[in-house]
């Protein structure tokens, strides 16, 4: 774009021409006239303004202050309410609030209200010129001149191969980066351990769960046995296998051809972990049947298998098969028969390989 | 007279009016809570079963049927105990006002002699969860237990704040706050509507009392970091946030570019 104040012809499309040679030349308007503000022209309101500055300074003392009382007065020792640790929290925000913004707006009042306000123009400067980029092509030369790079391949070529190698170390170490998830995905803790079937505990206190302790419409937060005793890998192993336990007229239930086996008594067990995006869907409606996800109100319908009924689930929960053992508590008689959860890349091979 | 129409413009006359009225509010709101504890009686007379089923056979029949036993418009309640009527009849659920997805809660229809006697009737037709003991009520248990079991438990549907949520086809699980403490246990052990049952082999007397404990603990520390918005989360936090925080971002960057008079 030309400088259009150099009074150059100026023939940028968008600018229309009145007539066929006539060069549309613009006038400078140059500054507007310099406007007084009141506090330039009154002392009084020059005074104001200066003790405006002042109170927005010392409205961030006083939010420094309260900062500190906040911390410092408020006793969060055992037994302290929640009421009181948020009513810190507040304090604490509000006191920084204050104390940064008093100081940022006071900056800006004082330089707007008092300090000298008048406008000033700065030429504006070639960008290039041929002789900076001469010079410059110049320092370049010299210097593939001096290093030789030219001359002297050997050390090119061997620069060129260490710098091409040394990111190697880095490819290696990072693909180590933690354990790989292999085939965690396609197992979870209800496996039978050495011939024991794992028992339906309560979440969250881990106790067994009788078949005769789940009545009719009851609802059961469930995890496997011996999951609180774990020390390590609790929470994934939980994340995988949460169970909703619940008990219809089991003539409400339709199962399919080899999975009549899988309920007991109308107790029926679903995974918990929604096949969308893996949210917990526990929000069972005992008169509908319907279990609700929370996050996209995936709906599936317990009395059709946990089949979807609404939302953007693509697979029905999978069911965990249970029956009873001798002394009247509920068992897992084996693994889920898919992975949980939403989809992965390796998904339709282990759910091949569970059920060859 | 004259004296308090002639103060009534009076600058502090509206905080006084104020005070004068939470006060009265602060004063029903006590005798009525300990009218309400006063009243634990869980033990029916033969009397009160019959007063009940004549009440039932007035009110209730039409829907569920002479002697409860069912029809097309409600379920039977044989075996559903005192406790589901005390609780669809006490929190207005119950009669109810119209078909849809679910009940509302509205003010009673029978006052709570007449919500006994109904239970009474209910109750004589076959055992049910009953009446809880104010043992179970008084909200001294464990509220850090208690939360945990309502994170476990409850929170799916009913917000981990108590809040309420929605579920499918225009139900919806509703706020917890202001409801009483008998009426929460009778939820818990009667699962009603589609609530499921939360029965003792599930979360024992202590467990329910627990987590009365810690519903009414959050209700009574509220928010003292101001308007919760609702306690609902990303949405109305959201909308906030998008509509005041932006607002005050463009009212800051005008203020910054404009001339100072």
């Amino acid at each position: 774009m030309g400088n259009h104040s150099d009074g150059s012809p100026n023939h940028s499309g968008t600018v229309a021409t009145a007539g066929q040679n006539e060069v549309e030349k613009f006038q400078d308007p140059g500054l507007p006239p310099h406007r007084l503000r009141l506090a330039d022209t009154d002392p009084k309101a020059a005074k104001r303004a200066e003790r405006q500055v002042a109170l927005l300074f010392g409205t961030s003392v006083v939010g420094t202050l309260i900062f500190l009382v906040a911390y410092f007065a408020i006793d969060l020792g055992d037994g302290t309410g929640i009421a009181t640790v948020r009513l810190q929290n507040m304090l604490l925000g509000l006191g920084t609030a204050f104390a940064m913004l008093g100081i940022g707006t006071g900056i800006v009042h004082w330089a707007k209200a008092l300090m000298p306000d008048h406008e000033v123009s700065e030429e504006r400067h070639a960008i290039r010129t041929e002789e900076d980029r001469q010079a410059a092509v110049r320092i370049v030369d010299d210097i593939a001149e001096e290093t030789g790079i030219k001359r002297r391949p050997l050390i090119r070529n061997t620069l060129l191969g260490a710098v091409a190698l040394a990111p190697l170390p880095a490819l290696a170490i990072f693909g180590d980066l933690g354990p790989r998830p292999d085939d965690a995905l396609k197992h979870t803790m209800w496996a039978p351990q050495d011939g024991k079937l794992k028992r339906l505990a309560r979440d969250p206190d881990g106790t067994p769960i009788k078949a005769a302790d789940v009545t009719i419409g009851s609802a059961f937060h469930v995890i496997p046995e011996g999951l609180n005793e774990l020390h390590e890998h609790k929470l994934e192993e939980k994340a995988k296998a949460v169970v909703l336990l619940m008990r219809l007229n089991p003539e409400s239930l339709n199962p399919s051809p080899g999975r009549e086996d899988w309920a007991y008594n109308g107790i029926v067990a679903y995974s918990k972990i929604c096949t969308h995006v893996g949210c917990p869907v526990a929000l069972y409606e005992q008169q509908t049947h319907h279990l609700l996800c929370p996050c996209h109100q995936s709906t599936f319908d317990l009395t059709q298998e946990c089949k979807v009924i609404f939302g953007p689930a693509s697979r029905p929960l999978p069911q965990l098969p249970i029956a009873v053992d001798s002394e009247g508590y509920l068992v897992a008689t084996s693994d889920f028969k898919e992975p949980v959860g939403p989809s992965y890349w390796e998904r339709d091979e282990h759910e091949r390989s569970i059920n060859a | 007279m004259k004296a308090l129409s002639q103060k009534r413009r009076h600058p502090l006359a509206a905080i006084a009016l104020l005070l004068m009225g939470l006060l009265v509010t602060g004063g029903l709101y006590a005798v009525a809570t300990t009218v309400n504890q006063a009243k634990a009686s869980t033990s029916f007379s033969a009397n009160d079963a019959e007063e009940g089923g004549k009440l039932f056979a007035a009110n209730c029949a039409t829907c569920h049927g002479m002697g409860a036993s069912g029809s097309q418009a409600g379920p039977s309640l044989v075996g559903v105990g005192a406790a589901a009527v005390d609780f669809q009849v006490g929190t207005g659920r119950m009669p109810m006002q119209m078909n849809g997805p679910q009940a509302y809660k509205k003010p009673a229809q029978f006052n709570e002699e007449q919500t006994h006697q109904l239970s009474a009737y209910v109750a004589s037709l076959g055992p049910g969860p009953s009446i809880p003991e104010a043992s179970v009520l008084d909200g001294q248990g464990d509220a850090a237990n208690g939360g945990e079991l309502f994170r476990v438990n409850c929170a799916m549907c009913h917000n981990a704040a108590a809040a309420g949520g929605a579920l499918t086809r225009g139900k919806f699980a509703p706020a917890l706050s202001g409801v009483s403490e008998k009426h929460i246990y009778e939820a818990m052990v009667t699962g009603p509507q589609n609530m499921p049952v939360f029965s003792d082999a599930n979360i024992g007397p202590e467990g329910k009392r627990d987590i009365i404990t810690f519903l009414k603990q959050i209700e009574a520390n509220g928010s003292p970091g101001g308007a919760d918005l609702g306690a609902l989360g990303p949405v109305s936090e959201g909308l906030f946030v998008w509509i005041a925080g932006l607002g005050v971002i463009i009212a800051f960057t005008i203020w910054l570019t404009s001339r100072t008079s």
